[in-house]
């Protein structure tokens, strides 16, 4: 019964992780149609600045709001700089539907390196804030502690934030309305090109705090080829995917279904197989409910 | 009708003449370049399979580091466990991975751009973990592959580098010939068809989806070879082989070259050996602290990944032949 | 004052989709501009909104340059486009499309003026405000689209084949709520029609391009009267 619970309790900790970084990924696909695999690398690069801060200052709390900071100007330069010169050499022919994806893998290599050129390969190490111990019930261990309680609310009022500002404020309008049709968006008046570049930002700074909450929560460790930004890349999109890549509510319900899932194979079946397991649950998903799990409509298109 | 057959002799004999110039490159240079001409053998079938998937068939890969790792893995359970000589063991790997790649494409056919891409790269970074749940599978350590010692009558001073280097150029070699001319067969001329004019190809009566179920097959049983003849040349198979930067390694080979023609696939394969190489002597020379040595071949690749993707998106043959045009 | 084209060529690679295009508008008017399919009709209107580049030429509304902005800054100049077929972001609510016309003026006092006005012009999408666009009618849809449009209080509107796709007895509708524009508001309009007779009606002025060039213009009435205009583009 309490392994149930804790396997309960470490998957919706994981998923609400994950649904950060799916988050990041549907706010970059509905501004500019791109679906963006450097996500993890610009997460990434958004701790080291946290951890940074953690050096001079002493202080997770300074570094988590840097790193969100930091993480949402890292993107938009990214938008600024790579992505509307992509839409300008918009390419014909076989390349054009791969370029986006070519050019942010490409992103993904360059942050890495240039991650390695200022901090090097070796292991950096970030002391989670907060206990990272259990709470106790009778003689039991939970699988939450006070850290991953601050995980799970301060993505909670995140979540709730974005939902807010998509759906109540004239900003959330714009950014609706421009990744529905960027054309009528124009021609209403609205500055398109600011509008993604904004997207971006925020989807940057979602990536910045998933990558510093995700450190806390793991091992403390940070190196450009860390293995838990591939599991934040790989799991980000699938959680993404199984929403739908256009929803918001989608990405978390998709972040957590993810996360429960691989939770449950990690305690029941074996470590080895939760990879497999999420590319497994993500070609269902994509099979039979194609426009992901809150979604109407049919195929999938992009 | 005629010409073309006149055209097909003279490309065979350009194969030929290519592979005895290799020959003699082989005897010429030294180990440690007749090694990495090995790898570049081997990239230069695993970046054709991406090309052909991608730029014939218009499907996106960023997982063929799976695929390969399918080949290797059957080629070398088929060696270890039967005994199976090499020749057979590479015919195995791609018939398996093409087996799986069918399967695969089934579902890929289903998908397209973004959702394909995260598809397969989902994939490169499950599969090779599998290993490590299934003892026949070797665990971490993986298992040996070992094609054997070049045969005597070769001369007691052939290297086993040279023997690697042969097997994998003939291979690489053969799979080209026949790929150039499954393109422009039927087949080829099927899948632009379907890559371009998606829905005119359907009127047309074409099956798209099988189509492009038969691209995928094909482009992984090459990359079962592609990763056969990796297995041989690090003379193992483990999931370390095969990591995800593998999988970007050749999707940023194919772009290199150029997706949408075969005639660049040299230029990704050696730019992918050479980019190290560079780095190493650049570093050397400048004498870079370590942060650079390990970072700058990374750098590279990138850096230029990114401006191929903007500037040259087609790739540098089919640049140069639109300029021809104009 | 008023809608000034001179010399305008567009071209599309290598066709040329206008070639040499010149006529006016005069403040207040309704401007019908009629023409075969691949007239060139949607090209103009896309370039004057600045969806498409000009090749050479000259457009100017009062003091602003319509070749040299994009279409989200002619918007701030009084330039609104209605592009072809139903213009409206269906996954939104009829309210919200109404709202992103009139975003860039971030005044909310303002839009909510705006906003009543246009309910009072189209009392239906009143009834409708909290619906997605999509469950709208072809009728409803192109309303929405205009009162989008209006939201934005433009002084130029460029109306791009508001017919298309409605019943007869909804276009009449739609036609007249046109008409009612230029003479309730003072907007002056350039209205692109394949429904050229239905448009003439309730313009002042037309112009008839063909392949690309003005091939006749004049008074509305004039044209219809015209023999050949009737021929060529009335049908009768």
């Amino acid at each position: 019964m309490i392994q149930i619970l804790n396997t309960v309790l470490i998957g919706i900790t994981a998923g609400s992780i994950y649904s950060l970084m799916a988050i990041a990924m549907v706010l970059v696909w509905r501004s500019t149609r791109v679906v963006n695999f450097a996500q993890a690398g610009m997460a990434l690069l958004s701790t080291y600045f946290g951890y940074e801060v953690i050096q001079i200052s002493g202080s997770y709390w300074i570094a988590l709001p840097v790193a969100m900071i930091g993480g949402a100007v890292v993107a938009s330069i990214i938008e600024l700089v790579i992505m509307r010169l992509l839409l300008k050499h918009s390419s014909q022919g076989a390349i054009a539907s791969i370029t986006p994806i070519i050019a942010t893998l490409g992103l993904l290599g360059l942050i890495k390196s240039v991650i390695g050129y200022f901090w090097g390969n070796q292991d950096r190490t970030i002391v989670s804030p907060l206990s990272n111990v259990g709470f106790t019930f009778g003689t039991n261990t939970l699988a939450i502690s006070p850290m991953k309680l601050f995980i799970i609310i301060a993505i909670l009022v995140l979540v709730l934030s974005l939902t807010f500002i998509f759906q109540r404020t004239n900003l959330g309008l714009a950014l609706r309305a421009s990744a529905y049709s960027p054309e009528i968006s124009r021609l209403a008046g609205i500055k398109v090109d600011l509008v993604r570049t904004i997207g971006w930002a925020l989807a940057g700074a979602a990536g910045g705090v998933a990558g510093m909450l995700q450190t806390a929560n793991g091992t403390g460790t940070l190196s450009p080829d860390s293995l838990e930004f591939s599991l934040l890349l790989a799991f980000g999109f699938i959680a993404a995917v199984i929403g739908g890549l256009d929803s918001l509510i989608g990405a978390v319900l998709g972040a957590l279904v993810l996360g429960l899932v691989l939770a449950f194979v990690l305690t029941y079946v074996g470590g080895s197989l939760v990879f497999i397991t999420a590319f497994v649950l993500l070609l269902i998903i994509l099979l039979i409910r194609p426009g992901g799990i809150i979604s109407q409509k049919a195929g999938r298109r992009a | 009708m005629h010409k073309l057959k006149s055209n097909n002799l003279l490309r065979l004999i350009g194969f030929v003449v290519f592979g005895f110039f290799l020959f003699y490159l082989s005897n010429a240079i030294d180990e440690l370049r007749v090694y990495q001409g090995a790898t570049v053998a081997m990239y230069v079938v695993a970046i054709s399979s991406i090309i052909l998937l991608t730029g014939y068939s218009g499907q996106v890969s960023l997982g063929h580091g799976a695929l390969l790792a399918v080949g290797g893995y059957g080629a070398a359970l088929l060696r270890n466990n039967l005994h199976a000589p090499v020749w057979l063991s590479f015919a195995g790997a791609v018939l398996v991975a093409a087996l799986f790649g069918s399967l695969l494409g089934v579902t890929a056919a289903r998908l397209s751009g973004p959702y394909l891409a995260g598809t397969t790269l989902a994939l490169a970074v499950g599969l090779p973990s599998i290993a490590n749940q299934f003892k026949f599978l070797g665990g971490e350590q993986g298992l040996i592959f070992d094609i054997g010692l070049p045969p005597a009558s070769l001369g007691e001073t052939f290297s086993q580098y040279k023997w690697f280097f042969w097997i994998a150029a003939l291979t690489a070699l053969i799979a080209m010939w026949w790929l150039q001319n499954l393109l422009r067969s039927r087949y080829g001329r099927t899948w632009r068809a379907v890559r371009t004019q998606s829905v005119a190809a359907e009127l047309a009566g074409i099956n798209t989806a099988r189509s492009k179920v038969l691209a995928f097959t094909v482009s992984a049983g090459l990359a079962g070879l592609a990763g056969a003849l990796l297995s041989m040349t690090i003379s193992t198979v483990s999931p370390s082989a095969f990591p995800l930067s593998l999988s970007f390694a050749l999707a940023t080979g194919a772009v290199l070259s150029g997706v949408t023609t075969l005639g660049g696939v040299m230029i990704g394969a050696v730019t992918l050996v050479a980019i190290p190489e560079i780095a190493d002597a650049f570093t050397q020379r400048i004498g870079a602290s370590e942060n650079v040595t390990a970072n700058l071949p990374g750098l590279m690749v990138s850096g230029l990944l990114i401006v191929v993707v903007l500037f040259v998106p087609n790739g540098p043959v089919e640049q140069f032949r639109n300029r021809r045009k104009k | 004052m008023s809608l000034i084209i001179e010399n305008l060529t567009v071209e599309h690679g290598a066709i040329r989709a206008l070639n040499n295009v010149s006529f006016t508008v005069k403040k207040g008017q309704l401007a019908a501009l009629i023409g075969a399919n691949g007239a060139g009709k949607t090209t103009l209107l896309r370039t004057l909104s600045g969806l498409n580049k000009p090749t050479h030429g000259k457009a100017h509304w009062c003091e602003t340059n319509l070749l040299h902005g994009k279409p989200e800054m002619l918007v701030r100049h009084g330039v609104s486009h209605v592009s072809e077929g139903k213009s409206v972001i269906p996954e939104l609510t009829v309210e919200e499309n109404l709202e992103i016309g009139a975003l860039w003026r971030s005044n909310k006092k303002e839009m909510q003026e705006s906003k009543k006005t246009i309910l009072e012009l189209f009392p239906r999408l009143g009834e409708r405000l909290a619906q997605r666009a999509d469950t709208l009618s072809g009728g409803e849809r192109q309303m929405l689209a205009l009162g989008r449009s209006l939201m934005s209080k433009p002084e130029l509107l460029l109306l791009d084949e508001p017919s298309l796709g409605l019943a007869p007895l909804v276009i009449e509708q739609i036609f007249q709520s046109i008409k009612e524009l230029t003479k309730s508001m003072g907007i002056t309009i350039l209205l692109v029609e394949q429904n050229a007779m239905g448009a003439l009606k309730i313009a002042d002025v037309g112009i008839v391009l063909n392949l690309g060039t003005v091939a006749i213009s004049g008074e509305a009435q004039s044209l219809i009267a015209d023999p050949a205009v009737r021929a060529a583009y009335l049908g009768y």
